[in-house]
């Protein structure tokens, strides 16, 4: 074992190294730039991301973000339907898009002299998107596919769904990322005409580059391309802010299924939300106790100890546009119940509104954070996607600068705090998978957080 | 650090034009060790993986032996027990893994560089794959926990429709078990079993090692040493056997209550050391390797709005690994993707790719190479490839020439000798089930 003399030098050394280099530029159009070189290997990854996602959509066109997103690769003024992935391979790019709750993003890897590639298709269908009716009505079909196979199918996804509908009321984090099925299957090219002209705008995107590349070339680059695009008056979105929850809610959802599952969620505020600052970054130690290692509290005593969970795990969603939730997920041992698992959880949250975590527990957790920003570093994808989602969800790509110390200031005392805070019932829902045998012929739908991959 | 930071932008500046591949140094241990290494100073981390030739193939009798032997070795030592192990790499940042496929056992770690932490994560890495002590305790939480992510595999028509699927494709070969075993095999696996397969195979001459990091070679002879020092010498495990083809077409439909059905078609396909693994490969990859762009992906999603998902793979192996076609789609549209995937492929070995396509395909392929290696872990799954099959050190170096090398005459004359539309195995997982197990 380590001295915590060690471990404190540990974490002031390393950060010192992991400074992010990165170039920031705005187009007069209203485009942002982002630009991080890492010259470890001759690749670019290049990523265009759009404010607009789930959490933007109402009722009856659920999911519409996410079927745009596939009709992206179906033509434009100047490319045919699937020309646009042609030439991407063509060039030895991997490209791919992803739809969450409060962004759409596209993304090519290439090899770093095709940039140029990736930027003069990307121009091209922020503007110039053709939407077909009948590669529509394909697509529709695709996209019902595809949510038969990630949720229809699925029992932890149908209960992350129904999970999520159940917590938020007016919040659009209420309803799921690809859509309920109903809405999938009435998509109409007006529809979608309309939401592409609202949200598709260089002064709704920001555009990330990471790899073996000169920033101010590829702000040139990005004039070139980018430059010529016409802004566009985008829509106002409307706050939406949850209605206050009194009461605890339950939800219970039989699904053909082997195994039951248990998840809890609590409200809590995000980075952007935060009345005080150093709380989401509190409960995100909070995460970090509980679980995801095996000396977490949730391994050692649930898992190991006591034998009432087969696996369990605590989730922060800390990048969010809106209020979010604390997540606890997990699967009860054999011949344990979902009920003797909750109890199991709740007996964990009461020790840690009673006791502070220990010294070394905390130093455990915020070294894991400071060495995890340093593995980070070994995926030029990850590093885009980090400095993407922090500017799509309302926050700053300098946040990517200044995590490690935030979450080095946090306290015990303020873990505890968060704990007593924000973990009662008046925060709480609780959602069962109860399995059964027999086929049920209306399955339920989606889950919210998770990016759909085209 | 930045004294580090200035030598890497002078060592990229002098080697910019001939960047090609990572320069491997491979050796081997005095137990007889295999060692594959990359000195990556760019970042202050290093990633060690420890191969043995002993994933589920060796399981015999009782499979989940493989995977549980491997699973235990994280739960106890002759001198700690699982929350010390646990503590020894998390409390300085280190990754421990342990997974065990068909062919391959691993242990993995990712630690920073950093003098204490290094050495605190490699001495336990080190303690935990030489002296295991497969507690009691462990072993029957393990067990349970096997027992669990059986069940959750019966809930997916996915892991349902693979289980078979192997099963058809490869009968009384060890291939055709899965590596988390089946509720029969769990009940009877004891502690003993583990035991031996242990001694028996997770030996330094049955074992490849892979580094990759900020480690120069000095270093890292030392730490190849100290890791296959502490391992008993063994012997490197006896050959699978050769896997045979398909006498019969097969299909198997199988009832679940699921809205999709589940395809899977195919034979077994090719090793990793196969002379045909070029043709075949850069065939596939026109058929339905190329994801958006393939033509299975086009009759499949673009043309028919069949699936979400539609492909073909080779997964080579140590012995021939499957060949692999899949889609997922409405009950009721099953037949019709069956169809339609049977017929694409049909076609293909008998016409082959066109000229363009086939260009396409090299295009992508090579001029995305540089993609397959820009990252430590990527680095370090390449040299476990090579090293645990191995392929030549030269492999990644020619990789570009070799698929460029390859004709439309190779991969039609590859594809007509090797793949048989008329003997493929058919799994399909969905619906009502009706036609149950009927031949072709």
């Amino acid at each position: 074992m380590l001295s915590l003399k060690k471990l404190l030098l540990l974490c002031l050394y390393l950060p010192a190294l992991a400074i992010a280099e990165v170039s920031e530029y705005q187009l007069d159009n209203g485009l942002k730039l982002l630009v991080k070189p890492d010259d470890r290997a001759p690749v670019v990854v290049s990523q265009v991301w759009y404010k607009v996602g789930s959490s933007y959509e109402h009722n009856g066109i659920t999911g519409i973000s996410h079927i745009l997103e596939h009709m992206m690769f179906k033509g434009t003024e100047n490319l045919a339907p699937g020309e646009f992935s042609e030439i991407i391979a063509a060039n030895g790019g991997s490209q791919n898009a992803f739809t969450g709750r409060d962004y759409t993003a596209y993304f090519q890897t290439l090899e770093k002299d095709r940039l140029e590639v990736s930027f003069r298709l990307e121009a091209e269908r922020m503007r110039n998107l053709i939407i077909d009716e009948i590669e529509l009505f394909k697509e529709r079909d695709v996209v019902s596919e595809e949510r038969r196979l990630r949720t229809e199918d699925n029992p932890q996804a149908l209960l992350r769904e129904a999970f999520n509908a159940t917590a938020f009321i007016n919040s659009p984090y209420h309803h799921p990322v690809i859509g309920w099925m109903s809405d999938i299957n009435h998509y109409q090219k007006a529809d979608l005409d309309d939401w592409y002209q609202k949200w598709y705008a260089p002064n709704n995107a920001v555009v990330v580059v990471v790899g073996d590349v000169e920033p101010d070339a590829v702000y040139q680059l990005a004039q070139k391309y980018f430059g010529p695009l016409k802004p566009e008056q985008t829509a106002t979105v409307k706050p939406q802010v949850e209605v206050e929850q009194r009461g605890e809610r339950y939800l219970k959802l039989k699904a053909p299924a082997q195994l039951p599952y248990l998840m809890m969620g609590w409200k809590v505020p995000v980075i952007t939300t935060a009345e005080y600052d150093w709380e989401p970054y509190a409960l995100d130690v909070l995460a970090g106790i509980l679980s995801g290692t095996s000396s977490s509290r949730f391994s050692r005593e649930l898992v190991r100890d006591q034998q009432v969970a087969a696996s369990v795990s605590a989730y922060n969603n800390n990048f969010s546009r809106l209020d979010d939730m604390f997540l606890i997920g997990g699967t009860p041992a054999q011949n344990k119940s979902v009920d003797a698992l909750q109890k199991a959880i709740q007996v964990q949250l009461d020790t840690l509104k009673m006791m502070p975590v220990s010294d070394a527990e905390l130093q455990r957790v915020k070294t894991q954070v400071v060495a995890s920003e340093v593995y980070e570093l070994d995926s030029v994808f990850y590093q885009a996607m980090q400095l993407g989602m922090l500017e799509t969800v309302g926050l700053d790509w300098q946040l990517s600068e200044q995590y490690v110390g935030k979450i080095k200031a946090i306290t015990a005392e303020q873990v505890q705090q968060v704990v007593q805070k924000y973990f009662i019932d008046e925060r709480l829902t609780i959602g069962e998978l109860v399995p059964v045998a027999a086929p049920q012929n209306a399955p339920q739908t989606p889950n919210s957080g998770d990016p759909h991959a085209r | 650090m930045p004294v580090k930071l200035i030598g890497f932008f002078a060592l990229l500046g002098a080697s910019l034009s001939v960047w090609a591949t990572p320069a491997i140094d491979h050796w081997q241990t005095e137990q007889g060790t295999e060692v594959y290494f990359v000195d990556a100073p760019q970042l202050p981390m290093v990633d060690i993986r420890l191969i043995f030739d002993a994933g589920g193939a060796r399981d015999g009798d009782l499979p989940g032996t493989a995977l549980l032997t491997n699973a235990m070795l994280k739960e106890g030592t002759a001198k700690s027990n699982t929350n010390a192990i646990a503590a020894a790499f998390d409390d300085v940042g280190a990754k421990f893994g342990s997974e065990s496929e068909r062919d391959m056992a691993v242990l993995s770690l990712r630690t920073l560089v950093e003098d204490n932490a290094m050495q605190q994560a490699v001495d336990m890495f080190v303690e935990l794959s030489s002296q295991p002590a497969f507690p009691k305790e462990s072993f029957e939480r393990l067990k349970n926990q096997l027992k669990t992510s059986l069940q959750a595999q019966k809930q997916s028509p996915e892991a349902i429709a693979e289980r078979n699927f192997y099963q058809a494709l490869y009968g009384d070969h060890p291939y055709a078990q899965m590596p988390t075993g089946n509720e029969d095999s769990l009940g009877k696996i004891t502690i003993a079993d583990l035991e031996a397969f242990f001694k028996q195979y997770y030996v330094a001459q049955n074992a490849v090692l892979v580094m990759v990091g900020d480690l120069r070679q000095a270093d890292a002879q030392l730490l190849a040493n100290k890791i296959s020092a502490a391992l008993e010498s063994g012997k490197a495990a006896a050959p699978l056997p050769v896997v045979n083809d398909l006498t019969a077409a097969s299909e198997q439909h199988i009832a679940f209550p699921s809205s999709q059905s589940h395809l899977l078609v195919g034979q077994p396909g090719i090793s990793r050391t196969d002379p045909d693994y070029f043709p075949l490969y850069v065939g596939n990859h026109v058929l339905g390797g190329s994801g958006l762009v393939s033509i299975i992906n086009n009759e499949i999603r673009e043309k028919r709005g069949l699936s979400y998902s539609a492909y073909s793979y080779f997964r080579p192996m140590r012995k021939a690994g499957p060949y692999q076609l899949g889609l997922q789609t409405r009950n009721e549209q099953s037949e019709e993707a069956l169809k339609v995937l049977r017929q694409t492929l049909r076609d293909y070995v008998q016409n082959g790719p066109t000229d363009e396509q086939l260009k396409a395909a090299k295009q992508n392929i090579t001029g995305g190479f540089a993609l397959r290696l820009d990252s430590n872990s990527k680095i370090a799954d390449y040299l476990g490839v090579i090293g645990f099959y191995q392929l030549p050190l030269d492999y990644l170096d020619n990789f570009k020439q070799r698929v460029n090398a390859v004709t439309q005459a190779e991969i039609q004359d590859a594809y007509s000798r090797r793949i048989d539309p008329d003997l493929m195995a058919t799994v399909i997982v969905g619906g009502t089930g009706e036609n149950e197990n009927k031949n072709k």
